[in-house]
């Protein structure tokens, strides 16, 4: 911020040459970009179904309504799998990924030049990979099935669960874990007694949200074949069953706002 | 979690608040109310019964599959990246494109809604169309939208992009209307008192207290967005999903695993990158 205060009759400025040279060269340099990829883009779209579109939209809009409510009595045993797949998705992940937080957080892993690399590597492996990509892995090795939807999203969950696990447990104050270790606590009592109680209400926050997450992912593993409401999502696609689709994504959302105040109930009660 | 019995060295603690100094210290469960924690346990027990009972597991099935999985761990350790090379790196680059155009577009959309989002600034009317518009952004998944957009738009990357932005919108509008509701009032009301114009105060008042926070939320969609673009092209709409999904249908796994460790240096790098931004930035 360069205000001139001399006498000269120079107008104020929010940036000074330099920061304004900069700052319009990441302007130039970003939509230069942007328009390079949009030609891209382009190339590979064909315009006339887009032209078309609004007539598409409103074809599919008026198929779409009304929802064929007598479908429900077949959704219930999917929505029943969904649930259990993101619930013990969501507790398989949370075995595993408690032990990993312990070795990727700075102060506590064994040993910070070997263990923890390698932790980060899990995380950062889980994170990148979305659920439906580890569920297409999974049907194709495990074959179809609500297991694979489970295993996918606890193999999904684990690197989201242990990141925020173990930011947590570098961020506990050092005092309380310094008196359990002057009262003469073994490193095992100085975890129970010193690090866990400090972590655990973030923990707790952490595995519901995680929950939320995994009912919504959930939902959608069918498309690839990995069990739960997917399922039949993608069997109405396919014959074109358009109300079937609408009281589908209707239930979807119903589930997603049931986690979601859940969570947040649960959330709340802790902090 | 809390039953950790208390180890008879401790029993000499007695500076507690019990009067019987024989009795032990334990440390106090996490949830407080009896009642609600046997509760709990309980419905969590059934359940879990319930469920398992339920699942219907096909051992002969999963056994079978053993050896493909032990074929993909092994595709892992020796990636085929040369194989299906032109493929590769086509899906890439479409998917590459798809995250910048989507996050540009995305970001264009969602400051104005954003704004409009924000309760301290935007009227009534405005603020429940914004929030509207957020939540149903939020509710559906990228490959549910991703299916509707290809049926609506045909097949190709238009359909990803449009996906993409749309969700960008959801997640960035609303994290920046919160941003926004709680910026320093004083700041904002200095430059008004300085006879601004309203765009003017919007420029100098507002924009530069959310401004770090937009740069680091954008680069953090930016991650999200390439991430889900490997997603999108499952159902058609562009990007290396698609190339992906052949991959598994065809047990390649040597090529797939190749394309999911380009994903995660990609992700991998440009996390690094953005750490590093934003490190700058605040």
């Amino acid at each position: 911020m360069a205000e001139t205060l001399s006498s000269s009759p120079k107008i104020w400025q929010h940036r000074n040459r330099n920061q304004q040279l900069l700052s319009w060269l990441i302007w130039l340099l970003g939509t230069a970009l942007f328009v390079v990829c949009w030609q891209k883009v382009s190339e590979s779209t064909t315009w006339f179904f887009v032209w078309d579109a609004p007539r598409i939209a409103a074809d599919i809009g008026s198929r779409m309504i009304p929802p064929r409510w007598s479908y429900i009595n077949e959704l219930w045993e999917p929505l029943w799998d969904t649930l259990n797949i993101a619930t013990i998705g969501t507790m398989m992940a949370i075995v595993m990924a408690v032990p990993v937080a312990f070795l990727a957080a700075r102060n506590t892993t064994p040993s910070t030049r070997f263990v923890r690399p390698i932790a980060l590597l899990i995380i950062v492996s889980s994170r990148s990979i979305n659920s439906l990509i580890w569920s297409l892995l999974l049907v194709s090795i495990i074959g179809p099935g609500v297991v694979a939807g489970i295993v996918a999203i606890s193999l999904r969950s684990i690197g989201f669960i242990a990141k925020l696990l173990y930011e947590a447990i570098e961020e506990i104050d050092k005092n309380q874990v310094e008196a359990v270790t002057a009262a003469g606590g073994s490193r095992l009592q100085v975890l129970v007694y010193g690090i866990v109680p400090q972590i655990l209400p973030a923990f707790a926050g952490i595995s519901v949200f995680r929950w939320d997450i995994n009912i919504r992912e959930s939902t959608v593993l069918g498309l690839v074949g990995a069990g739960g409401i997917g399922l039949q999502l993608n069997a109405s696609l396919n014959v074109l069953a358009w109300p079937q689709v609408t009281l589908i994504l209707i239930l979807i959302l119903l589930a997603v706002i049931f986690s979601e105040w859940v969570s947040a109930k649960v959330r709340h009660a802790i902090i | 979690m809390n039953k950790t019995q208390s180890k008879p060295e401790n029993a000499g603690n007695t500076c507690q608040t019990s009067a019987n100094p024989a009795r032990t210290w334990s440390p106090p469960p996490f949830i407080e109310n009896p009642t609600l924690r046997w509760g709990l346990l309980l419905g969590l027990a059934i359940y879990l019964f319930l469920s398992i009972g339920s699942l219907d597991v096909n051992w002969n099935r999963i056994y079978e599959g053993l050896d493909r999985g032990a074929k993909f761990i092994f595709g892992f350790m020796n990636p085929n990246f040369a194989g299906r090379w032109t493929d590769i790196s086509e899906g890439m680059i479409e998917s590459l494109v798809m995250t910048v155009t989507s996050t540009a577009l995305g970001i264009a959309i969602s400051i104005p809604i954003g704004f409009g989002a924000a309760r301290n600034l935007a009227p009534l009317p405005v603020y429940l169309f914004c929030r509207g518009v957020i939540a149903l952004s939020r509710s559906f998944q990228e490959i549910i939208v991703a299916i509707l957009f290809v049926a609506i738009f045909g097949f190709g990357p238009l359909a990803g992009v449009l996906t993409l932005s749309f969700a960008t919108i959801g997640f960035l509008s609303k994290l920046l209307a919160e941003d926004i509701e709680s910026i320093d009032k004083s700041q904002a009301e200095a430059v008004q008192a300085t006879g601004s114009k309203w765009w003017q105060w919007l420029n100098y008042g507002i924009q530069p207290q959310i401004m770090p926070r937009l740069i680091g939320l954008s680069l953090y969609r930016l991650d999200i967005n390439f991430r889900e673009s490997a997603v999108v092209g499952l159902v058609g709409a562009g990007g290396i999903g698609a190339t992906l999904n052949t991959a598994f249908d065809r047990y390649e796994y040597d090529t797939a695993a190749a394309i999911l460790i380009l994903i995660i240096g990609i992700v991998m790098l440009s996390e690094y990158i953005s750490g590093y931004i934003r490190k700058g930035v605040q």
